[in-house]
């Protein structure tokens, strides 16, 4: 599977095998999220994970970042880390601290994290943001903080949940620009959890469409149009099309599709 | 400056209303002086008698401050050790609770038996009152750290120690500041239970003592002096607190007992 963009960096691919994982819950029947889910993402290379509300692909990504323990199948990759769906920026610090929090974690003193951090905060436009308090942050300049942070932990697989679920379509589209640009600039591989079909499209090399609960992987789409994209493009919109005929034919009972992986 | 006036007016207005309506109670005749003194009386006690009130103010504000840092520190030492582990837990918490059954006199003369009659055992006696809202409200507040923060730490690879440094403890933060408050509420009287449940030697022996001479010598209006002393005191700490708590968790913004921000 061809990797996008610019040359990708040295590093394992991500090989998601079989997973299956059930949730107990306290009262009456357990809960299928995952069944038999597999997939691969090349080092590099942008997969994008698409599908209705509540089909398992938080807890996908949280299998992949050793965050929770599936009940059957195997992950092997490169060190993972989780961009959870809200921003979870720690009220206590202040915008650049929250960013060098990664840093901090690895044992950097306060300085040195800060002064490391630093120049990623203001490549990412937080320049003049440092001291300000995630209160003080607009929604999209907490997902960049958020973002920065997970860049600085130094792994090289970013799963990616939801990450601009929350903020206005102006907002959103403008991050979704701004996320593709970093990553031509620092290049890493990124599993990206969505319910926005046009979102995956536009930022990924391949869409996986998951089915609803428990979530199987319905089809995989290759993604083959050149960067930059935008969501009002014809291409894109083609294979929005296709992506959500998928899912509409995805109820549970329904045979693979084509177009999904042997 | 007509802000902060506006802002005391209304508790200068209730104590004004208090103070004359007990003065008005007591000159009825409603009651003898030695039983409840008049205003007038307390304040001229207070005139007449402000240097023994002094320097009996300071020895009890000295047993006020540190005892309370003794409880701020026993307090936080130990609810992180419930925290972080079960059985710690199991075996200190239930032991906490009953501490607070325990009636200091009946302690107090062990406590000099052990540490003398100088300040030390007082200071216990203020921690062993104070420490327990301290504890309670950390415990509660190093737990409230959101599940997912929890989770976000761990994707980051923080240790245990490392998410109690940069997240539990600053979430319990605001939670131990509103413990402290109470303690420092309880405090003064705390001060007091101290001071006359273990026998102290020394020409100044805090304001405690004194109101409990007072109050069995028929110096009543003295009593109620130095009373209103701790009354003034305790509100002190408690502002102060609550001024020291802007400045320690500023991302906490209750207005929680109307101090100026």
């Amino acid at each position: 599977m061809p990797a996008g963009g610019s040359a990708p960096p040295p590093g394992r691919d991500l090989v998601v095998d079989g997973l299956e994982f059930t949730y107990a819950s306290e009262r009456g029947a357990p809960v299928r999220a995952l069944e038999g889910v597999s997939l691969r993402a090349c080092a590099g290379e942008l997969v994008a994970v698409v599908g209705p509300s509540g089909c398992g692909k938080t807890t996908l990504l949280e299998v992949v970042c050793g965050l929770l323990t599936a009940d059957h199948g195997t992950v092997t990759g490169p060190p993972a880390v989780l961009m959870p769906q809200r921003d979870l920026l720690l009220p206590w610090l202040d915008a650049l601290e929250n960013a060098a929090l990664s840093l901090r974690l690895a044992g950097q003193r306060r300085s040195a994290a800060r002064a490391n951090a630093r120049e990623l905060f203001c490549e990412l436009g937080l320049d003049g943001f440092e001291r300000a308090r995630p209160e003080e942050l607009s929604g999209g300049m907490r997902q960049r903080v958020a973002f920065a942070r997970t860049l600085l932990s130094g792994k090289q697989l970013l799963c990616l949940d939801e990450p601009f679920g929350g903020l206005d379509a102006i907002t959103r589209s403008e991050m979704q620009q701004w996320l593709a640009r970093s990553l031509q600039r620092e290049p890493r591989t990124v599993l990206l959890v969505t319910h926005d079909v046009e979102e995956a499209i536009v930022l990924c090399d391949r869409v996986l469409v998951l089915s609803r609960r428990p979530g199987r992987v319905l089809a995989e789409l290759e993604v083959p149009l050149p960067r930059p994209r935008r969501a009002g493009d014809a291409e894109v919109a083609e294979l929005r099309a296709l992506a959500l005929e998928h899912l509409a034919g995805g109820g549970p009972g329904d045979g693979v599709l084509p177009g999904a992986p042997a | 400056m007509k802000r902060s006036l506006r802002r005391i007016t209304p508790a200068a207005l209730l104590a004004v209303g208090v103070l004359g309506l007990w003065e008005l109670y007591c000159d009825l005749g409603g009651v003898e002086a030695a039983v409840l003194p008049p205003p007038h009386e307390v304040a001229s006690a207070l005139w007449d008698n402000a240097g023994l009130l002094a320097h009996n103010f300071a020895v009890t504000a000295e047993e006020v401050v540190l005892g309370l840092a003794l409880a701020l520190a026993a307090g936080l030492a130990m609810a992180i050790a419930i925290h972080v582990s079960p059985v710690m837990r199991r075996a200190f918490y239930p032991l906490a609770v009953g501490s607070q059954a325990v009636p200091i006199p009946v302690i107090g003369v062990l406590l000099v038996f052990w540490w003398g009659f100088g300040l030390f055992p007082k200071l216990v006696v203020i921690a062993l009152i104070c420490f327990f809202p301290v504890l309670v409200t950390t415990i509660d507040g190093l737990a409230s750290l959101d599940p997912e923060r929890a989770k976000l730490l761990r994707t980051l690879d923080a240790s245990r120690w490392q998410s109690l440094r940069f997240a539990e403890l600053p979430a319990a933060l605001p939670a131990a500041l509103s413990g402290a408050r109470i303690a420092l509420a309880v405090g003064v009287i705390g001060a007091f239970i101290a001071e006359t449940s273990t026998p102290t030697t020394g020409t100044y022996t805090g304001l405690g003592r004194e109101i409990m001479l007072d109050a069995g010598g028929f110096q009543t209006a003295r009593a109620y002096a130095a009373t209103a002393v701790l009354f003034a005191f305790a509100i002190a700490c408690f502002y102060s607190l609550a001024v020291a708590e802007r400045r320690l968790a500023p991302w906490r913004r209750t207005p929680a007992v109307g101090v100026a921000r």
